[in-house]
């Protein structure tokens, strides 16, 4: 009974290969739609998490000014801080790993015959601790050369790819602005951040070399600190803010002239505004699969005449309810395994290349990838098998007669 | 009626009606027929007066509104539709007056079809398939599809389809209704056959006289009455 239903199910998707095709495309839109939509949103949620872990462990940041980035004015107006400043936030507030000072200022590099704009950091030996930014080649600053103010960098990935290509950089002098200095150190790549930036696109050099040969003060523009792991950022963050009040003397009550940042806070709002993304992607996927589903059913129910009278035939030559129903049962749900299959081939390849493209990781959601394949099939399979199930609970010849 | 052998149909007053309140038809009045194993019978009667009805409901396709239907003795409408539909496939042939041969289906598969469904094996099931479709002068039509072939050829593939299975007792609903002379000639040479050489019962409704000729008995219906109940001398074709 088994055999032959299969055999008649087969019969009957051949038969209408328009019908059979039109099923299948529905479920293959619907599933194909879910896996690929749902891929690449969290493919972005994934880049977002990679990138939050890139900025480095438990980074603080203390800025001059108030808020954060924006206020131009204010932020010029503050006190910058100085290099006390930083030994206080090392010395008397526990949990602090590693702090560093930071003055950045843009200038022109060049090298030979390159040229390329970009972003110089006056910092000292803890930068690449603080971020958590390991070199790719040479040395850090040593401890003379930080005294002295040498003229010595370390170049950032993208820096050193524009200006030397394939040579090695190590030894080799360039300009910055008007100081000339020599490669000592470079950094392994970081990629982008969060906020689109190429993180690579900078160049370090000792703090005090900044501050005499290219700004001309000694002021500290901000400074970075990381937590130890295991101590919350919330504290640190609390005892750096009373500290730094303190020492810049402002009233309790009065707003603050700097202020301090945990970077995991921004980077936290951006992976909300990724799930918005996703969430926005997976309703555009529901509502494929629900196109999907709507033509399955506009396809199953245009032939249910059709199918009616054919059920109505088959009753009338012997065939039992169940021996019907066994066929149509079969019929919908070799279409929507069909379909299904296509569908998450499809899918995965659309999300494998969208991925590809947009530079996100390919993250597989394998709960997806059923939940989008049982929605179609069960509307496959509803729509074609319960229309028959009434036609075979009919006398044959109401259903010879259905109109 | 005198009592003897169990007769394979026993009706008594059936009725069918169609619809209810004003739009009702009363398309049988009290249907009294009895139909003995290996019976040739014709059905006449103009169009309207029930015999389709009749038919169907002899056919287990349909059920009666009132009245008894007794199949070889056993009550029809007590019958679960499963053991119906168990009726139709071991005993029962019918054939339509509309055809109702699957579409884009070719005439082997339809005449295969009740022997798909009688779990006849797949050689066994073609062999016959083409030996009924040989017997209504259809070999070398076997993969024509319905709408590849004329109305007496659709008639003939759903004839065949009645047939294949050898059943105890056939209804055929104008089965030369769009066949020529000759072809309905062959026809019911056919089905004569197949009543005196198997003893095939055979009950079909006609409206020619010529045709109703062949067979033994003559029923004549009228606004869902039995008018008359005639026996026939049939003819013998030359
Ligand atoms: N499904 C139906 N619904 C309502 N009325 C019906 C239905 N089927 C048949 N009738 C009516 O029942 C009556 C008998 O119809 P039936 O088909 O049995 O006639 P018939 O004798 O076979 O006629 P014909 O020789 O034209 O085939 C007719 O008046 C017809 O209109
Ligand atoms: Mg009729």
């Amino acid at each position: 009974m088994f055999g032959n239903a299969i055999i008649l199910a087969l019969r009957e998707i051949r038969r209408n290969v328009l019908r059979s095709t039109l099923t299948i495309l529905g479920i293959v839109i619907g599933v194909g739609a879910v896996i690929t939509m749902v891929t690449i949103g969290e493919g972005a949620t994934a880049q977002v998490q990679a990138d939050i872990q890139k900025l480095g462990s438990n980074l603080l940041q203390v800025f001059r000014g108030q808020g954060f980035g924006g206020g131009g004015g204010a932020r010029q107006s503050a006190p910058p801080f100085s290099m006390d400043d930083v030994e206080a936030i090392k010395n008397e507030i526990s949990g602090v790993r590693t702090v560093a000072p930071t003055i950045g200022t843009g200038a022109q590099a060049i090298y030979g015959n390159s040229n390329w704009s970009t972003q110089v950091q006056g910092t000292d030996d803890q930068y690449i601790s603080v971020r958590d930014w390991p070199l790719a080649s040479g040395r850090n600053f040593s401890e003379s050369e930080l005294r002295a103010g040498a003229a010595v960098c370390i170049l950032g990935a993208t820096v050193q790819r524009e200006l030397f290509g394939g040579e090695d950089p190590l030894g080799a002098n360039i300009r910055l602005g008007k100081l000339s200095c020599q490669v000592i150190g470079t950094l392994s790549s970081k990629g982008q951040s969060g906020f689109g930036q190429d993180q690579d696109d900078l160049v370090v050099v000792p703090l005090r070399t900044m501050q005499r040969r290219m700004v001309g003060n000694a002021d500290v523009n901000s400074i970075m600190v990381s937590a130890r792991d295991g101590v919350s950022t919330e504290k640190v963050q609390a005892d750096i803010e009373s500290l730094m009040r303190e020492r810049r003397k402002i009233r309790p009550g009065a707003d603050p002239d700097f202020n301090v940042r945990d970077l995991k806070e921004i980077s936290s709002a951006m992976t909300q505004t990724t799930r918005v993304l996703t969430s926005l992607l997976a309703a555009v996927a529901a509502v494929s699969l629900l196109v999907g589903g709507v033509g399955i059913m506009n396809i199953m129910l245009v032939s249910v005449t059709e199918r009616t009278r054919e059920i109505g035939t088959r009753l009338a030559v012997g065939a039992m309810a169940r021996d019907v129903l066994l066929q149509f049962l079969i019929e919908a749900v070799t279409l929507a395994a069909f379909g299904g299959i296509i569908g998450i081939a499809l899918g995965l390849t659309a999300g494998a290349l969208a991925t590809h493209a947009f530079n996100v990781p390919f993250v597989l959601n394998p709960g997806i990838v059923m939940l989008s394949f049982a929605f179609s099939a069960a509307v496959g399979i509803i729509f074609g098998y319960f229309p028959a199930r009434r036609a075979a609970q009919l006398d044959p010849i109401e259903a010879l007669r259905h109109e | 009626m005198p009592s003897g052998p169990t007769p394979v149909i026993d009706l008594s007053q059936v009725t069918k009606i169609y619809g209810h309140g004003e739009g009702e038809v009363r398309a049988l009045r009290g249907i009294d027929l009895r139909i003995n194993a290996g019976e040739f019978v014709a059905v006449m009667g103009p169009s309207g007066s029930g015999k389709s009805t009749c038919m169907n409901i002899l056919g287990c396709l349909d059920t009666p509104s009132g009245g008894s239907y007794k199949f070889l003795g056993v009550p029809v409408g007590n019958m679960s539709p499963d053991q119906r539909a168990l009726l139709r496939r071991n005993h029962l042939g019918f054939v339509f007056q509309g055809f109702n041969l699957l579409s884009r289906t070719t005439a082997l598969e339809n005449v295969e079809l009740p022997l798909v469904y009688r779990h006849v094996p797949k050689e066994q099931r073609r062999a016959l398939a083409r030996k009924a479709l040989q017997e209504v002068g259809l070999a070398g039509r076997e993969s024509h599809v319905p709408s590849q072939l004329s109305g007496g050829q659709q008639q003939r593939v759903a004839i065949a389809r009645a047939i294949v299975t050898q059943p105890q007792v056939l209804f055929a609903d104008e089965p030369t209704g769009n066949l020529d002379t000759a072809t309905s000639i062959e026809i019911m040479k056919l089905l004569t056959s197949l009543n005196e050489q198997r003893g095939i019962t055979i009950a079909m409704v006609t409206h020619e006289p010529d045709i109703a000729a062949w067979t033994r008995r003559i029923v004549r219906f009228r606004d869902g009455h039995i008018e008359s109940d005639q026996v026939n001398e049939p003819v013998r074709e030359l």
